[in-house]
């Protein structure tokens, strides 16, 4: 077993890190206030290969791995928890699930096009009425001679109303219940009948446009079947589990950027006429925060691994890294908070919106309840 | 074009320096190197050079430890397309014993453009790029912002306390690099992975007599707690005799 990071993934850190500081800290404030998702920030990421870590050189990637992601993904993270989805978005979700279920046509069609970032990429399963119940979206596709007729809502979709190309889940047989569900690849922007909306009542994540699709008689061709007909449900959980890795590392992002932040501020922060960090109850928190975010970094780091092995199936290791992360990056930020004081209140310090950013990694992508229920039925099964 | 330029590994700039070594070198323990930044301006600008014309090949040349390696391969990841590294663990701070051994092995190396940075951000001599040049007899332009090259000259521009000054240079020349010239390029993953198959030489580091070394190092002193004189107006004829008495600023 090794611990050390390779040279090459040490370089592509320091890029992540360097890019996120020079790149995206210097408009933040600015880009959260507004709500701005700038579209060159993609593109950039994109054009550095980011998006291309566990897609194969033929289809523009450059097969540096889930390990080079989940790294990357954390060095985002620690400045923007925003500017991390796209990792999800580009990669994980869309191309990876295209690379591994599509026809040659559908890599060669989108793949590079998600990589280079010339498509944004979205993925959608939730609806107004099914959340951790996948099985209960009302989404339809009705078959037709020379295609497939969507109907029905996605709600809480990143990227729905900026977006090109989305995964969509939908019904093609419901009497099957969820062996009915068929997954299909929808050109959003060039289909008549799909109707997107932003949502802007969200509590954080400000710099991830967020919304919903609405299809309407939506004609889409054969051609946007992704893998075989019924076969959407065991999709979207192989995707479920790739994305999940994402998640995991952002978490990371978000408990590195709190314990960093909080431990020069306790250092420069005096009281009673001496550091914070000099009294216990300040150590207490910063130690909390450093173990959480070191076993959570494992946690990811492994899962990762297993995915670079092969093992694409490491549901119980991508679960627990997935839980422990958003967890222990909720606490991170609660636990900042509480170092900075009235000053981890304010928008002024960017505490509070990693704080904000943190709870949506409790919800999305399956809840930590779900992730819970996933880990328990595979220890209660060995 | 063959292009050569000398890169420095140093400590990261954010790191908190410890004195080591008997108190006369830098202890490298827990310390991150890089290359130094101003460097790292050279590389651009040489990457910059080869994009433009279409055509050359850029050499980096590097003095240091095992570990300079690192910070040439991160050149390599730039664009750079080979490399030598001249090896010394002996940590020499003599800026012409190190010219010395640069200079040597630059003359088995064909270069039309030789670039430095205008200083390493360690000791920050900023002597040896002036020094390698007259070591090989070549015309050396210090701390330029903007480099152009055609028909075997250079046009290149520097800042200086009088102002600005255009400078025309035949090549071959050796020129120092200044914060300005360029803004350096951020390695693609792909451009990393790729880094690790270039050729890189490694020989051992012919260096001059050291007629130069360290006696001791020092922390700088402890800043001054700072000073409220008072409050307002009234706490202005205190201020003043203090900045021209006390601080001589005035």
């Amino acid at each position: 077993m090794k611990f050390d990071f390779t040279e090459e993934q040490k370089s592509m850190m320091e890029v992540g890190r360097d890019f996120a500081e020079k790149e995206i800290l210097p408009t933040q404030e600015q880009d959260e206030k507004s709500h701005n998702f700038r579209r060159e920030i993609l593109k950039k990421m994109a054009e550095l290969g980011f998006f291309g870590c566990v897609i194969p050189e033929k289809y523009g990637g450059n097969e540096t791995g889930h390990l080079c992601a989940a790294l990357l993904t954390e060095e985002i993270g620690r400045v923007s928890t925003s500017w991390t989805l796209p990792f999800n978005m580009q990669m994980w979700g869309p191309a990876f699930t295209i690379l591994h279920y599509g026809t040659e046509e559908q890599k060669e069609k989108y793949i590079p096009a998600l990589v280079n970032g010339d498509l944004i990429g979205l993925f959608a399963i939730t609806e107004p009425n099914a959340g951790s119940d996948v099985a209960g979206m009302g989404t339809t596709a009705t078959e037709t001679d020379d295609g497939f007729i969507l109907n029905g809502q996605k709600m809480w979709i990143s990227n729905a109303h900026v977006g090109d190309l989305a995964l969509v889940y939908a019904y093609t047989d419901k009497s099957k219940k969820y062996k009915g569900i068929s997954c299909f690849l929808v050109e959003l922007k060039n289909i008549p009948g799909i109707k997107t909306a932003a949502i802007e009542t969200k509590m954080g994540l400000f710099c991830c446009p967020t919304g919903e699709i609405a299809f309407e008689d939506a004609k889409i061709p054969k051609s946007a079947l992704l893998g075989q007909k019924g076969e959407g449900f065991k999709i979207c959980m192989w995707q479920l589990n790739n994305t999940r890795l994402g998640c995991a590392a952002r978490g990371v992002g978000i408990a590195r950027g709190c314990h960093e932040h909080a431990i020069k501020y306790a250092l420069e922060r005096t009281q009673f006429g001496k550091p914070i960090a000099e009294y216990q109850m300040i150590q207490d928190q910063l130690a909390t925060m450093f173990v959480e975010y070191e076993a959570a970094r494992l946690l990811v780091l492994k899962a990762a691994y297993e995915k670079d092995q092969g093992n694409l199936n490491n549901t119980l290791s991508v679960s627990t890294a997935k839980y422990y992360a958003a967890e222990s990056a909720v606490n991170a930020s609660g636990l900042a908070m509480k170092v900075f004081g009235s000053y981890g209140y304010s928008s002024e310090y960017p505490v509070e919106r990693f704080f904000r950013d943190a709870k949506s990694l409790q919800t999305v992508e399956g809840t930590s309840n779900i992730q819970k229920m996933i880990i328990a039925r595979a220890i209660l099964s060995k | 074009m063959n292009i050569v330029v000398c890169v420095k590994r140093v400590p990261d700039t954010e790191t908190k320096v410890k004195i080591g070594g008997e108190g006369t070198k830098i202890d490298p323990a827990g310390v991150e190197f890089i290359i130094s930044p101003f460097d790292e301006f050279a590389v651009e600008e040489a990457i910059r050079v080869k994009e433009k014309l279409g055509k050359g090949e850029i050499t980096i040349l590097s003095l240091g430890p095992a570990d300079a390696q690192t910070i040439m391969r991160k050149a390599y990841a730039m664009g750079a397309d080979k490399g030598v590294h001249l090896n010394d663990s002996s940590e020499c701070q003599d800026t012409l014993a190190e010219a010395q051994a640069l200079a040597a092995a630059l003359k088995e190396m064909p270069f039309d453009l030789l670039l430095f940075g205008k200083q390493a951000v360690d000791y920050d001599n900023g002597a040896v790029g002036v020094q390698v040049a007259k070591l090989l007899n070549i015309p050396v332009v210090t701390r330029i912002i903007k480099l152009d090259v055609a028909d075997g000259k250079a046009i290149v521009e520097r800042e200086s306390d009088l102002g600005k000054e255009i400078v025309e240079v035949k090549l071959p020349a050796a020129f120092t690099a200044e914060k300005g010239l360029n803004e350096p390029r951020y390695p693609k993953l792909m451009d990393i992975m790729k880094a690790k198959k270039k050729p890189l030489e490694e020989k051992p580091a012919q260096l001059g007599d050291p007629k130069l070394s360290i006696v001791k190092m020092d922390y700088p002193p402890a800043r001054p707690p700072g000073k409220i004189v008072g409050e307002g107006e009234e706490a202005v004829p205190a201020l003043v005799n203090l900045l021209k008495n006390e601080a001589k600023a005035l």
